[in-house]
C-alpha cells in the first residue's frame, strides 16, 4: 500500500513534469502544419547540423550535393540525397524548389550563406506552396539593402551609424560625403556582406583606389556595385544579439554575442556574453535588436549585428542577419536551447517556446561559451584559404560542454569551391575564463593533418593575455600581430620524432623476407652501418624569409631501437614505435612523447604534446639535377588553386617591389600577388579568367643581367 | 603409467616452455577398433619441454667471472681493432674523399640497403699485419650481405681512401671470396667501384693465376649465365681490368664527373698513342651513358647513383615464384632462454679445459630447445635438431675429442639432414680425432673418414662456427674451411692450428729437427684467430654473443632467397 502511495507520489510528480512539458508545448501549439519532410539547401556543417535536429523529431530529410560534394558528409547523411551537378548549383533557387517539390518535402533549410538571404528565393518558395524555414521574404528583402534597413531603424529608433547611404554613387561625390563623415570611414557593398565589398579608408588620397578595389570586389561577389561610406570606429567591438520571432507577436532576444575577434573582417572566435559589458548596456541591446526585428515583422532566427564603441559604450546598428548564423552554437549552448527545433517550431507556425524572463535565467545559469571556427587557411599568409584531402582528423571528445559541428572527417576534401570552414568547436564553462581554459585543451586535442588550418593560431589567441582579460576589439589581431606571429624555435624532440617516424615508416614499407625478423640489430663486430642522416626543413609559414634546415643522425641498434643527435643533442637508447593509428610513441632517457606523424608526400605534419608541426622533407641535392627542375625564382607563382580576375602588368613592364601583378579569386576571396621584387617582367602566363592549380608559375621575370 | 604430482622445480622448468602451442586436430576416440581402449596422451606442454636445455651456469662463481673477465679483455682487444678498421683510410685521405663529394665506402653502403635492416659485415680484419709496414684496412674493400629492396645481396664497395682502392692479393682473396659466397647462396651482387685497379707492385701475386684478378670476371659471366644479377655503381676509377667490372655487369649506373671507364687511363693513352684527352672525355659518365653506352644510367651524385641502384634491384624480379603466404606469415620463434651474453662467461680464453657444448647450443636456438640425437651414444659429439629464428637446422657440436663412435653418430646425423634437406650448424671446438692404439683397432680413420665425406658430400647449406679450437683432422671432420661451409666464422678465442703449440715443438724435436727457440711463439701467434682472419681462413671474426644473429642472417641469405635443393649422392664410406 505503502510502496503503491510512493510510486503514485513518484508519477504525479512525473506526471507535474510531463504536464509543464506538455504546457510548454502546448504553447507552441496550435501547430497549424507539422513539417514532415525538410529539404536542407545547404552543405557542410550547417547542413549535417539542421539534419541532426530535423530527425530528431521524425522529419525526413532530403539533401543536395554537387559534383565535387558526391562524397562529403552532408550528402551521405540521408537516404534521400540529391545532386545538383555544377558546383555553383547550390545558388540555383529555382532548381532547387523543383527538386523539393518532386521530393515531395514541405519546407525548405537553408541554412547560411548561398540562399538563405535571397529574398527572392524566400518568395518563390513560398509561391510554390513550400515553406521556407526563416523570416518572410520581405523582411529578408528590407533587411538585404543596406540603406533601407537603416531607414527602417532609425525609424524604430535604434541607433545607427552617420555615413552616406545615397544612390548617388559618383566618386568624387562620395568622397566628399565622406570627408563630412570625417574619416577614417568605411566603404561597403550595398548589398555585400561577409566582409565582400569592403574597405577602410584612413586618408583622402587613398579613397579612390580602395573605393575602385571594393566596387570590383562587389560586382564580382553579388554581382552589384553600389556603395556606402560610414564613419569608421577606431577601437570598435562586434557584439550581436540573437533574435527570434514567432508568427504571434512574440520576439525574444537569446543573448548577446560579441564577435571581434576576425581577420579579414570575418569572425573566427564568438562569445556569449560579451566581456565587460555593463548590464544597462546590454539590456538596451537587447530591446533594440528586439525592436529591429519587431520593426519588420520578423518571425524566426534572426542576429541584430551593433558596432560597439569600445571608447564611449555607444553601438550602432550595422546589419540584421535574416538567417540562422554560423556561430548560433554560441548562444545554443548558453540557453540550453535548441535553435533549428525553435525554427521548425516556428515555421510549423508555433509559439517561442521560452519567455524573455525564462531566457535570463537560463543564462544566468550556464555560464558563457565560445566557439572557435576552424579553417583551412594559412594565418601567416594573411589568412589565405588552403584546400585538399584531410589526411587525419583527431576531434576533441565531445561532453555536454565541448561541442564539435564538423563537416568533415578523415579522407574528405576541403573543395576549393567553397567555404574553408571545416569545422566548429564550441565549449561552455561556467565563467568565460573556465570556458577560455576548455577551449585551449581542446584545441590542443584538435589534430588536423592535410590543408593548414588556423588551430594553431587559435591556440595563441587562447593565451593572448589582452584576450584572457576580455580586452577585444575588431582590431585585436592586427593590434597584436607581434605577439600571435611569433616564429617558436623547434625542439630537438620534435626533429627527433620526425625522423624516428621516417625511419619506421620506410622500414615497414619494405617487404620483408620471414628471416630478416632479426634484422635492425647490429650484427659481428663495429658499430654497424646504421646511422642516417636525415634532412628535415621548417618552412616559414608565410612563404617569405628563410627556411631553417635540420639534420638528425640516426643509428639504429635494434628493431624499435635508437641512438639519435641533433646538432649537440644526444638522445641513446630511444624505444620508439609506430603503431596502425600513426603515433609514434617513444621513450626517451628523460621523457616519454606520444606524438602523431602524419606525411603527405614530402610534407610532414606532427602532433606533440598540443602542438602542430609543419616540416618538409628536404630535397636531396642530386634530384634537381637529376630531373631537371628549373629554377622558379624567376617566376610568381600561384599560391593556391584560383581563378586569374586580372593581370595588372603587361610583358616588358619593368615593376617595383610589392606591385600589384595578378589579382586571383580562390575561395571567394580576392588575392593580390605582389611583385617579391623589383625586375622587369618578361612573360604573362596566364591572363584573365584562367584557372591555375597551387604552384603554377604566374608571370615570369626576365633574367637579370650581371 | 601413473601420472606425478610435479615438483616446484619441475613446474619451473615448465615455466619456459612454449605457451601457445599449435592447434592439433580433434582427438577421435573410436571405440573397441584396438585392444587398447584408451592412448595415454602426453600434452604438448610436457611432449616440448623434454627438448629444453637446461642450464648449469652459476653467473657468481669465481670460474665464470674469471672466464668473462679474459674474454671481455680480448673483446675489448678485437672491438678496438675492428673500429680503427672500420674507419678506413687515413684521416687526410677520407677528407679529401669527402672533399670530392664522396660518401666514405661504409655510409654508400648504408645508402644503399633497406632502412631497419642489418648488414653483415665479412672479413673485416682482412690484411690485418699482413703486408709488414703496410696498412691496409680491411683489405681496401668491403664485403658483406645486406637487404636491398628486399632483396639479400652480396655488396662489395673499394675502399679508395685506403691505397687508391688497388687490389692487393688479399683484396682479390676477399673480393673472388664474396662472389663465391653470391653464387653459393645465388645472391644479386652490387659492386660499388672506387678502385685504381690492381696494385703494381704486388702484381705478380695479383694478376696471372687461377684465383687472381681475372677470375673477377671469370665469375661475373658465370653467375650472370645462372640468372644471379650482377649490378655496378661506377663511383670513382675503373680502370684496365677494373673496367670490365661495369662492362661484365647486367646493369652499370655511373656517378657523373667522379666514375670513370676505361682499359687505359689518359696518361698511359698518351704515352702509347700521343693522344691528349681528358679522363672525363675518355671515360667519363657522359661518354659511357651517351656515346659508347659502357654504362646504362647517368648519376649526379653517389646518393642518386645508390637510389638508381635499389631501383634496379627493385626490378630483379627476385622474389617471384615465392609463396606469398610464406612472406606474409612471420615465423614464430622464441629468443633463448639464456642470455647470449654469458657466453663469454662460459667459455673464457682457455681453451684446455672442456668447453660445455649444451651450454653453448642453450644460448643460439631458438627458445634453447634441442631435439638431441643419439644423445648417449658417442656423446663427445652432441647432435640434434634446433630452430634458428624459426628456420630448422641440424646441430653438430663438439664436447670432447672425436672417437669413432662419435665420427660415426656425425656421419649418421649428416645422412639425415641431407636426406631432409636440413642445413647443417658446425660447432667447432676440436683438438682432434682420438690417437693412440686403441682408437687405431678400432679405426678411428676409416670412421673419420666417413664423417669427412659425410661433411663432403652433403647438399645442404653448411655453416661453420670455430667456438674453441680447431685443430688437425678434426678441421675437416667439423666442417673446415677446405670443405665449403656456405660461411665460417670464428671467435675471438679460437685457435687454429695444426696442433697445439708445445705440441709441435715436441714432435719437431722428436723428428730430429732442433726446435726453433721462437717457432712456439710463431706457432702461439699464428694460431691466433686475428692471425687467420687476416688471411681470409674464416669470413670474420664475431662476438659470442652475436652468434646467434650471424647464424640467423646467414640462413637467410642461404635460405631466404633464390634456392635450389639438390639430391645428395655419397661417396664410397669405408665400412
Amino acid at each position: 500500500m505503502r510502496a503503491i502511495k510512493k510510486s503514485s507520489a513518484l508519477s504525479r510528480l512525473v506526471n507535474s513534469n510531463a504536464a509543464s512539458a506538455i504546457r510548454r508545448s502546448s504553447t507552441a501549439t496550435p501547430v497549424a502544419k507539422p513539417l514532415t519532410s525538410v529539404l536542407i539547401a545547404n552543405r557542410g556543417e550547417i547542413a549535417l547540423r539542421v539534419g541532426r535536429t530535423a530527425s530528431e523529431y521524425g522529419i525526413r530529410t532530403t539533401t543536395l550535393y554537387t559534383d565535387p560534394d558526391s562524397r562529403s558528409q552532408h550528402a551521405l547523411s540521408s537516404p534521400y540525397a540529391i545532386n545538383l551537378g555544377d558546383p555553383t548549383a547550390y545558388l540555383d533557387g529555382d532548381r532547387i524548389i523543383e527538386v523539393a517539390k518532386r521530393e515531395g518535402c514541405e519546407g525548405i533549410h537553408p541554412g547560411y550563406g548561398f540562399l538563405s538571404e535571397n529574398p527572392t528565393f524566400a518568395r518563390k518558395c513560398t509561391e510554390a506552396g513550400l515553406t521556407f524555414i526563416g523570416p518572410p521574404w520581405q523582411a529578408i528583402e528590407a533587411m538585404g539593402s543596406k540603406s533601407q534597413s537603416k531607414d527602417i531603424m532609425t525609424a524604430a529608433g535604434v541607433p545607427c551609424i552617420p555615413g552616406y547611404h545615397g544612390s548617388n554613387q559618383d566618386p568624387e561625390y562620395l568622397k566628399n560625403e565622406a570627408a563630412n563623415i570625417g574619416y577614417p570611414v568605411l566603404l561597403k557593398a550595398v548589398k555585400g556582406g561577409g566582409g565582400k565589398g569592403m574597405r577602410i579608408v584612413s586618408t583622402p588620397d587613398e579613397f579612390m583606389d580602395q573605393l575602385a578595389s571594393a566596387k570590383s570586389e562587389a560586382r564580382n561577389s553579388f554581382g552589384d556595385d553600389v556603395m556606402l561610406v560610414e564613419k569608421y570606429i577606431t577601437t570598435p567591438r562586434h557584439i550581436e544579439v540573437q533574435v527570434f520571432a514567432d508568427k504571434h507577436g512574440n520576439c525574444v532576444a537569446l543573448g548577446e554575442r560579441d564577435c571581434s575577434i576576425q581577420r579579414r573582417h570575418q569572425k573566427i572566435l564568438e562569445e556569449s556574453p560579451a566581456p565587460h559589458l555593463k548590464e544597462e548596456i546590454r539590456q538596451d541591446l537587447w530591446e533594440k535588436a528586439r525592436a529591429a526585428a519587431l520593426a519588420v515583422k520578423y518571425e524566426g532566427a534572426g542576429t541584430v549585428e551593433f558596432i560597439f564603441d569600445n571608447d564611449t559604450g555607444d553601438f550602432f546598428f550595422m546589419e540584421m542577419n535574416t538567417r540562422l548564423q554560423v556561430e548560433h552554437p554560441v548562444t545554443e549552448m548558453v540557453t540550453g536551447e535548441d535553435l533549428v527545433r525553435w525554427q521548425l517550431i516556428v515555421a510549423e507556425g508555433g509559439k517561442l517556446p521560452l519567455t524573455q524572463e525564462e531566457i535570463e535565467q537560463r543564462i544566468s545559469e550556464r555560464g558563457a561559451a565560445i566557439e572557435a571556427r576552424i579553417y583551412a587557411e594559412n594565418p601567416d599568409m594573411n589568412f589565405i584559404p588552403d584546400s585538399g584531402p584531410l589526411f587525419h582528423v583527431r576531434t576533441p571528445i565531445p561532453t555536454s560542454t565541448v561541442r564539435v559541428d564538423s563537416g568533415f572527417i578523415a579522407g574528405d576534401e576541403v573543395s576549393s569551391h567553397y567555404d574553408p570552414m571545416i569545422a566548429k568547436l564550441i565549449v561552455r564553462g561556467p565563467t568565460r575564463q573556465a570556458a577560455l581554459q576548455k577551449l585551449r585543451a581542446a584545441l590542443e586535442e584538435y589534430e588536423i593533418a592535410g590543408p593548414i588550418t588556423n588551430i594553431e593560431f587559435l591556440k595563441k589567441i587562447c593565451v593572448s593575455p589582452d584576450f584572457v582579460a576580455g580586452d577585444v576589439e575588431t582590431g585585436y589581431i592586427e593590434k597584436h600581430r607581434s605577439e600571435l606571429f611569433v616564429r617558436e624555435e623547434l625542439k630537438p624532440e620534435v626533429l627527433s620524432q620526425a625522423a624516428i617516424g621516417l625511419l619506421l615508416q620506410e622500414s615497414a614499407k619494405i617487404q620483408r623476407d620471414p628471416f630478416t625478423s632479426s634484422s635492425g640489430t647490429i650484427v659481428g663486430f663495429g658499430a654497424g652501418y646504421q646511422q642516417r642522416e636525415f634532412q628535415l626543413v621548417e618552412l616559414p609559414a608565410d612563404g617569405k624569409g628563410k627556411s631553417t634546415s635540420s639534420t638528425i643522425r640516426i643509428r639504429q641498434t635494434s628493431p624499435q631501437k635508437f641512438d639519435i643527435s641533433i646538432n649537440d643533442t644526444e638522445y641513446l637508447n630511444v624505444t620508439s614505435t609506430l603503431d596502425a593509428s600513426n603515433t609514434i610513441t617513444s621513450f626517451y632517457p628523460h621523457t616519454r612523447l606520444s606524438t602523431t606523424f602524419i606525411r603527405d608526400e614530402s610534407r610532414l605534419i606532427l602532433f606533440q604534446q598540443g602542438k602542430q608541426y609543419r616540416l618538409q622533407l628536404a630535397v636531396p641535392n642530386w634530384v634537381e639535377k637529376a630531373l631537371g627542375i628549373k629554377d622558379v625564382t624567376n617566376s610568381v607563382l600561384a599560391p593556391m588553386p584560383c581563378k586569374v580576375l586580372r593581370v595588372e602588368v603587361q610583358e616588358g613592364d619593368e615593376v617595383k617591389k610589392d606591385q600589384p601583378l595578378v589579382v586571383i579569386e580562390s575561395m571567394k576571396m580576392e588575392t593580390v600577388i605582389r611583385s617579391p621584387h623589383d625586375g622587369v617582367i618578361s612573360r604573362v602566363v596566364h591572363g584573365k579568367g584562367d584557372l591555375c592549380k597551387a604552384g603554377t608559375a604566374l608571370v615570369e621575370f626576365a633574367e637579370e643581367k650581371e | 603409467m601413473a601420472s606425478t604430482i610435479p615438483s616446484r622445480e619441475f613446474l619451473a622448468l615448465f615455466r619456459h616452455s612454449f605457451r601457445s602451442t599449435a592447434r592439433r586436430r580433434p582427438y577421435y576416440i573410436q571405440p573397441r577398433q584396438c585392444l587398447r581402449s584408451v592412448a595415454t596422451h602426453t600434452h604438448s606442454q610436457h611432449a616440448e619441454a623434454i627438448s629444453i636445455l637446461p642450464t648449469a651456469v652459476d653467473t657468481s662463481s669465481a670460474e665464470f667471472k674469471e672466464n668473462k673477465r679474459q674474454m671481455d679483455e680480448l673483446m675489448t682487444k678485437i672491438t678496438g681493432l675492428h673500429k680503427k678498421i672500420a674507419l678506413g683510410g687515413s684521416e687526410k685521405a677520407r677528407e679529401k674523399h669527402v672533399k670530392r663529394g664522396k660518401m666514405l665506402p661504409r655510409d654508400r653502403v648504408t645508402a644503399l640497403i633497406d632502412p631497419g635492416t642489418s648488414f653483415l659485415e665479412l672479413s673485416q680484419m682482412a690484411a690485418y699485419e699482413l703486408y709488414p709496414g703496410e696498412d691496409v684496412p680491411a683489405g681496401g674493400i668491403i664485403t658483406g650481405i645486406g637487404t636491398v629492396e628486399g632483396v639479400s645481396c652480396m655488396i662489395v664497395a673499394n675502399d679508395s681512401t685506403v691505397k687508391g682502392g688497388t687490389y692487393y692479393p688479399i683484396t682479390v682473396k676477399k673480393h673472388l671470396r664474396a662472389q663465391a659466397i653470391a653464387q653459393e647462396n645465388r645472391l644479386p651482387c652490387i659492386y660499388l667501384v672506387d678502385s685504381g685497379g690492381a696494385n703494381l707492385p704486388h702484381q705478380a701475386d695479383v694478376f696471372p693465376d687461377r684465383e687472381h684478378f681475372g677470375r673477377i670476371f671469370y665469375n661475373q659471366a658465370r653467375m650472370s649465365s645462372m640468372g644471379i644479377p650482377q649490378i655496378s655503381v661506377v663511383m670513382g676509377p675503373c680502370t684496365a681490368g677494373g673496367a670490365y667490372v661495369p662492362s661484365m655487369s647486367d646493369e652499370s649506373i655511373i656517378v657523373a664527373e667522379q666514375g670513370h671507364i676505361f682499359l687505359a687511363g689518359p696518361p698511359l693513352v698518351k704515352a702509347a698513342t700521343g693522344e691528349i684527352v681528358s679522363a672525363e672525355d675518355l671515360g667519363g659518365g657522359k661518354l659511357h651513358s651517351e656515346i659508347s653506352g659502357v654504362t646504362d644510367y647517368l648519376a649526379v651524385d653517389d646518393a642518386h647513383a645508390l637510389v638508381l641502384a635499389r631501383r634496379s634491384i627493385s626490378n630483379l624480379n627476385w622474389s617471384r615464384g615465392r609463396d606469398s603466404l610464406q612472406v606474409a606469415k612471420p615465423p614464430a620463434y622464441k629468443e633463448p632462454l639464456y642470455d647470449p651474453s654469458e657466453l663469454a662467461g662460459i667459455v673464457g680464453t682457455n681453451l684446455r679445459r672442456q668447453l660445455p657444448a649444451h651450454e653453448v647450443i642453450a644460448r643460439i636456438v631458438d627458445g634453447s630447445v634441442f631435439a638431441e640425437f643419439k644423445p648417449t651414444y658417442g656423446s663427445t659429439l652432441v647432435t640434434g635438431f634446433a630452430h634458428i629464428y624459426g628456420h630448422r637446422v641440424g646441430i653438430i657440436a663438439n664436447n670432447g675429442i672425436l672417437f669413432s663412435e662419435s665420427s660415426l653418430k656425425g656421419a649418421h646425423f649428416i645422412q639425415l639432414c641431407a636426406k631432409r634437406h636440413i642445413p647443417l650448424v658446425f660447432l667447432q671446438n676440436i683438438s682432434g680425432f682420438m690417437v693412440g692404439a686403441d682408437a687405431e683397432k678400432g679405426g678411428i680413420a676409416k670412421n673419420g673418414a666417413k664423417l669427412v665425406t659425410a661433411v663432403s658430400c652433403a647438399e645442404v647449406p653448411k655453416f661453420t662456427v670455430v667456438f674453441g679450437a680447431s685443430a688437425g683432422a678434426g678441421n675437416y671432420g667439423m666442417c673446415g674451411r677446405a670443405y665449403s661451409p656456405r660461411f665460417l666464422w670464428t671467435w675471438p678465442n679460437a685457435r687454429t692450428s695444426v696442433m697445439g703449440p708445445e705440441q709441435l715443438s715436441s714432435v719437431m724435436e722428436a723428428v730430429g729437427k732442433s726446435a726453433d727457440p721462437s717457432l712456439k711463439a710463431r706457432i702461439e701467434r699464428e694460431s691466433e684467430a686475428t692471425f687467420g682472419s687476416a688471411r681470409l681462413w674464416d669470413d670474420g671474426i664475431i662476438p659470442p654473443d652475436h652468434t646467434r644473429r650471424v647464424l640467423g642472417m646467414g640462413l637467410q641469405a642461404a635460405c631466404g632467397g633464390q634456392t635450389q635443393e639438390k639430391e645428395t649422392t655419397w661417396g664410397v664410406f669405408r665400412m
